[in-house]
């Protein structure tokens, strides 16, 4: 873990790489190139980019066209406005139709820092995985994303992709495999799982080796896949450990802790407890003093892990 | 176009119409009034506009049409099949369960539909996508817009979007036939003069009348010729045209003939049919 870098530049980069191995690829954004990080692949290949304006409803029905026409279009802007202001674009142009749009929306979730709620998207999993065969990718780190927008381009149908503005700590290494719709498992323990998505994976194993100083034995799944979710590995880890933390930095409600409850209840249910933004909107502040206000941090994750092992002994 | 042709498109036209009825009435519900306003320029546009193949709908090189005004989804169905891509039996199975015809247009399971529609202001956005692609390939891309769905402010995105992009091989519609479910256009809001604002947003603006095929094949005519900008036809229509009872009758927006109603529409359409038919030489 030495170097720090965002999933939105690691996009921009492989995007721009993408561009080079495959002509179908055209890019659209929202007058944020410069911050959603289009703008490398805008440089390689200005006639393949499309700068839609502050217009993000019509960005999405025009991705819809050009993937009715046979491209394949990648669409960006804040997540805050790809899911959220163009919703209904992203669910009626986009999703009826299961047309081949790539939407990577970033500054997703408090990380955002500074610039506070209404920049600070915590719902666009929820709203996005609503949607009938839409697939949602929060992907970890830098390595995971640039696996995560090749896997995409080579799926046939919808895909959001989740990314922040944060730099978060690399993972994984180059070569590493990635699934869409299958879980990494980290660590195997027994006592409790932490199923972390997105840029949480860092604190989610922070959070597992602080929990072994305490004698406490945690499995750490990685779930880069919200939609379709790894409901067998999920399931597993219910059966092997009684208990399950999530960890997602997005609403509580409807995220991956809502995925996983759903996978879980009716088959295997166990104890799982949340962590995440506690049906709240976020402010402004610094990423790290964020995460730590509204309860995302290494000891929070902790906390929940032994309330999950306590609920599960009181069964 | 001398008088024959206009006259077999007057026939076509009309086939197009009983359709739209005939569906409608089976349905019991859908959306005569704004179909039947739009059924000389759908038929102009599948007899003689636009290059595409009724046993070749996927093909990559074909033009493309997007009805952005969805609801008018009867005389889209009622245009494909008198072209030959279904029956005009299967397309009366509109709204009904087993059916592949949606109450809005469904382009995963309805031939030569070309984008799935309903959701006002969305398809010509992706008729404009569609363009990007066609300047690169080589088609055009065709647009129906309500008069009442450009109060969507996406209209006016994807407006600016097409003519800063100089998308020459877009020519859009709007069906000016002055209702909405509410009332007239110019009580519920005002959109006028649409053909100025369009202008002001660097169209090629022409007005045309959506009944009088000359007038139509000249509005395609001068689209065609315009290399620098998107073209966009405000075309002066009458809602309901064709079933007296209901033109300009805003109640037939979105309501379905009765069984008296729908022979008196059909015996109307079916005179009509057969006074063009005598015309014929």
């Amino acid at each position: 873990m030495s170097e720090n870098i965002a999933t939105r530049e690691a996009y921009g980069k492989a995007l721009a790489e993408l561009g080079g191995k495959n002509s179908d690829v055209v890019v659209l954004d929202a007058d944020l190139a410069e911050a959603t990080k289009t703008l490398y692949f805008k440089n390689a290949f200005p006639d393949r980019f499309f700068d839609c304006g502050i217009a993000e409803q019509n960005m999405i029905s025009i991705a819809a066209g050009l993937a009715a026409a046979g491209k394949i279009p990648f669409a960006s802007s804040f997540a805050m406005f790809a899911a959220g202001r163009a919703f209904e674009q992203v669910r009626n142009s986009v999703g009826y139709p299961h047309l081949n749009v790539k939407i990577c929306a970033t500054h997703a979730g408090i990380t955002v820092g500074e610039d506070g709620a209404t920049h600070q998207c915590l719902e666009d999993i929820a709203l996005m995985r609503s949607i009938p065969g839409m697939t949602v990718i929060n992907p970890s780190d830098a390595i995971q994303t640039r696996q995560a927008v090749f896997a995409a381009a080579e799926y046939d149908g919808p895909v959001y992709i989740r990314l922040g503005r944060l730099a978060v700590p690399v993972i994984y290494e180059n070569g590493c495999s990635f699934k869409i719709g299958k879980g990494t498992v980290h660590k195997t323990g027994k006592n409790v799982a932490i199923i972390s998505t997105g840029i949480m994976l860092s604190n989610a194993l922070l959070a597992a080796a602080a929990l072994s100083d305490c004698g406490i034995d945690a499995s750490v799944i990685d779930m880069p896949t919200v939609k379709p979710l790894d409901t067998e590995l999920v399931r597993s880890a219910a059966e092997q450990c009684g208990a399950i933390v999530t960890v997602e930095e997005h609403n509580v409600i409807g995220g991956l802790g809502g995925a996983v409850c759903e996978a879980v209840c009716g088959s295997c249910p166990v104890p799982v407890i949340r962590v995440g933004v506690m049906d709240t909107f976020g402010k402004s502040g610094k990423a790290s003093e964020l995460i730590d206000l509204f309860g995302l941090g290494v000891k929070d994750i902790v906390r929940a892990a032994k309330e999950g092992i306590d609920l599960k002994g009181r069964r | 176009m001398d008088q024959n042709e206009k006259t077999k498109l007057s026939l076509d036209a009309t086939l197009i119409r009983k359709s739209i009825v005939t569906s409608v009435y089976n349905a019991k519900s859908g959306h005569p009034g704004g179909s039947l306003s739009a059924a000389d320029l759908l038929c102009y546009l599948y007899f003689k506009e636009m290059r595409i193949d009724p046993e070749n709908p996927k093909d990559p090189q074909r033009d493309r049409f997007v009805l952005s005004k969805g609801h008018a989804a009867p005389a889209l169905y009622a245009a494909l099949a008198q072209r030959g891509y279904f029956t005009h039996e299967e397309a009366s199975t509109l709204r009904q369960k087993d059916s592949i015809f949606q109450g809005h247009p469904d382009m995963k399971h309805i031939p030569g539909v070309d984008m799935s529609t309903g959701s006002l202001g969305q398809g010509i956005s992706a008729g404009c996508g569609m363009a990007l692609v066609g300047k690169e390939k080589n088609f055009r891309v065709y647009v129906l817009l309500g008069d009442g769905e450009c109060e969507e402010g996406q209209v006016w995105e994807a407006a600016m979007f097409a003519s800063h992009y100089k998308l020459s091989n877009l020519c859009a519609m709007v069906d000016l036939n002055g209702l909405q479910i509410d009332g007239a256009t110019a009580n519920v809001m005002n959109s006028a003069p649409l053909d100025q604002k369009f202008a002001s947003f660097g169209w090629n603006v022409l007005t045309i009348d959506a009944h009088d095929f000359d007038s139509i094949e000249y509005g395609f005519q001068k689209a065609r010729e315009c290399k620098d900008a998107p073209t966009m036809l405000i075309c002066k229509s009458v809602k309901g045209k064709g079933v007296s009872y209901m033109e300009n009758k805003v109640n037939w927006h979105g309501s379905a003939p009765g069984k008296e109603q729908y022979e008196e529409a059909i015996a109307e359409l079916d005179n009509l049919y057969k006074s063009y038919k005598g015309e014929i030489k």
